[in-house]
C-alpha cells in the first residue's frame, strides 16, 4: 500500500508549505485590496485622463504572466539593486501589486454601480464627499463587487502556486518535493490538492454568507 | 428668502436657463409648471448648489450659493430636496434612511435622531415602516420616506423636483397629501410639479418655465382663469 510510505513528518511537510500559501495569500490579498480600493477610488475620482498613468502601471501587472514578474523583479532587487531580500517578502510584494492591479478594476466597477442619483440624494442631506463615500457608496459597492472580489481572493490563492520560482516553498512546492522521494505523483497531488479545497472552500462559503446576509434589500 | 437674480446656465452648447429672475419668500409655496427642458428642474438643483451656474446669483438667506466662500454642505442642511426618482439607500432600513443625516451631518446622538426620525415618519404615515427596508416600500410610500428624510434635518426650504412623475397614478394622492401637509404647516416650498389641480389648490403663486425662461408668474387664479403669455395658454390648453 502506498500509504504506508508516508510518514506523519510528510504531512507535516505539507501543512508547512500549505501555512507558506495561506500567508502568501492573506497578506497580497489583504495589502492588495488596500491598494486596490486606493487606486480604484483615485481612478475614479480623477477620471480617464488623469487616471491614465495609474492604469497604465496597473495593466502591466494584470497583463504580465505572474511567473514573469516574480522572477524579473526577483532579479531585479537581487542582481541589480543587490538588495538582501528574502524570496517570501518579493512574492508578497508582487502578488500584493497583482491582487491590486484587479482589485482596483473591481472597486471601480463596484462604484461606477452605485446610482448618481443615490449620491446626488446623499449629497443633498449635506453629507460632505467623505461622509457619501464612507456611508453610501462603499457599502453598496461592496454589494455589488464581493462576488469578483472572492473570486480575485480565490484565483491569487491558486497563482501563489508560483512563488516557488523565487525559493518559497508552498503548497504545491511542498508537495512536489514530496513526489520526486516518495513517487506517488497521483495520491501526492489529491492530498495536495485536497489542502488547496480546504483553504479555498471557508473563503468561498464566506463570500456565499455575506452575499445572503446582504441580500434584505 | 430665495433670491434668484439674472441666472444664466448651460450644459456645454446647451442654454438651459437664460436669465431667471425670481424671488420666493419665506412661507410662501410656488409651484413650477413647464414642458420638459424647459429648465425647471435645473433651477432646483442650483438652488442648492448640485449645479454651478454660468452667471448670476442665487442667495439663500442673503448667502451666495455659488460664491467660493460658502460652506456647501452646511448650506444644504437648510434646503431640503426630494426627487423624482426616489433615491432611497437601500442599505439601510427606513428609520436609519431617516437618521443618517441627522447622526452624521449634525452629529446627533442616536437617540435623539431616532426620536426627530420618528416624529417625521409618523407625520408623512410612515411610523410602523420604521424597521423595513426601503426595497419592500411601495414607490409611494418610498417617496414619502425621502419627504420624512429630508424634513428629519429641519430645513427652512423644501425642494420638490416632479416628486410624483415616476409613481403609479394611485399612489400620487397619498404624496401630494403629504405636500398639501407641509405646505399647511408654513413651510416655504418651490414644487416642480405637472399636478396642475395642485398648482391650482396649494400653492400662492405659478410660475410657467418655457425654454429656459420664466414666462409668466402669477397667483394661481389668475393663472389659470387668464394667462397673459401666449405659451401659458398653449401649455394649459394642451394639458386640459
Amino acid at each position: 500500500m502506498f500509504n504506508t510510505s508516508m510518514s506523519f513528518e510528510d504531512v507535516m511537510f505539507l501543512a508547512q508549505g500549505a501555512w507558506i500559501t495561506i500567508l502568501v495569500t492573506i497578506i497580497s490579498v489583504f495589502l492588495g485590496t488596500i491598494f486596490g480600493i486606493f487606486f480604484g477610488v483615485l481612478r475614479y475620482q480623477v477620471g480617464p485622463w488623469w487616471g491614465a498613468p495609474v492604469t497604465f502601471v496597473l495593466d502591466i501587472f494584470r497583463s504580465i504572466p505572474l511567473l514573469i514578474q516574480l522572477v524579473l523583479v526577483n532579479a531585479f532587487l537581487g542582481i541589480v539593486l543587490r538588495l538582501q531580500i528574502s524570496g517570501f517578502t518579493v512574492a508578497c510584494g508582487v502578488l500584493t501589486f497583482y491582487t491590486a492591479a484587479y482589485c482596483s478594476e473591481i472597486v471601480r466597477g463596484g462604484i461606477e454601480a452605485v446610482p448618481f442619483t443615490t449620491r446626488r440624494a446623499a449629497r443633498s442631506l449635506g453629507l460632505n464627499w467623505f461622509q457619501d463615500m464612507r456611508y453610501i457608496v462603499a457599502p453598496l459597492a461592496t454589494r455589488v463587487a464581493l462576488p469578483s472580489w472572492i473570486g480575485l481572493a480565490l484565483g491569487v490563492m491558486k497563482d501563489s502556486a508560483l512563488v516557488y520560482v523565487v525559493q518559497v516553498t508552498e503548497l504545491l512546492k511542498s508537495t512536489q518535493i514530496l513526489i520526486t522521494r516518495l513517487q506517488e505523483p497521483l495520491f501526492l497531488l489529491t492530498i495536495g490538492g485536497l489542502f488547496y479545497f480546504l483553504i479555498s472552500f471557508p473563503i468561498a462559503r464566506l463570500g456565499g454568507y455575506l452575499e445572503k446576509r446582504w441580500s434584505n434589500d | 428668502m430665495i433670491e434668484i437674480k439674472d441666472v444664466y446656465k448651460s450644459f456645454g452648447a446647451l442654454e438651459v436657463l437664460k436669465g431667471i429672475n425670481l424671488t420666493v419668500k419665506n412661507g410662501e409655496v410656488l409651484s413650477v409648471i413647464g414642458g420638459s427642458g424647459s429648465g425647471k428642474s435645473t433651477l432646483l438643483t442650483c438652488i442648492n448648489g448640485l449645479e454651478p451656474i454660468n452667471s448670476g446669483t442665487i442667495l439663500v438667506d442673503g448667502t451666495e450659493v455659488h460664491a467660493k466662500s460658502t460652506d456647501l454642505n452646511k448650506l444644504r442642511r437648510k434646503i431640503g430636496i426630494v426627487f423624482q426618482q426616489f433615491n432611497a439607500f437601500p442599505h439601510l432600513t427606513v428609520l436609519e434612511n431617516v437618521t443618517l443625516a441627522p447622526r452624521k451631518v449634525l452629529g446627533m446622538g442616536k437617540a435623539e435622531a431616532e426620536e426627530i426620525a420618528m416624529k417625521q415618519l409618523t407625520a408623512v404615515g410612515l411610523a410602523e415602516k420604521a424597521a423595513v427596508y426601503p426595497g419592500r416600500l411601495s414607490g409611494g410610500q418610498q417617496q414619502r420616506m425621502s419627504i420624512a428624510r429630508a424634513l428629519a434635518m429641519s430645513p427652512d426650504y423644501m425642494l420638490f423636483d416632479e416628486v410624483t412623475s415616476a409613481l403609479d397614478p394611485q399612489l400620487v394622492g397619498e404624496v401630494l397629501d403629504t405636500l398639501k401637509m407641509l405646505a399647511d404647516k408654513g413651510m416655504t416650498m418651490i414644487c416642480v410639479t405637472h399636478e396642475m389641480s395642485f398648482a391650482r389648490d396649494v400653492s400662492d403663486r405659478v410660475a410657467f418655465f418655457h425654454k429656459g425662461i420664466m414666462a409668466e408668474i402669477a397667483p394661481p387664479a389668475e393663472f389659470f382663469g387668464a394667462p397673459q403669455h401666449p405659451e401659458t395658454q398653449a401649455f394649459l390648453s394642451n394639458i386640459r
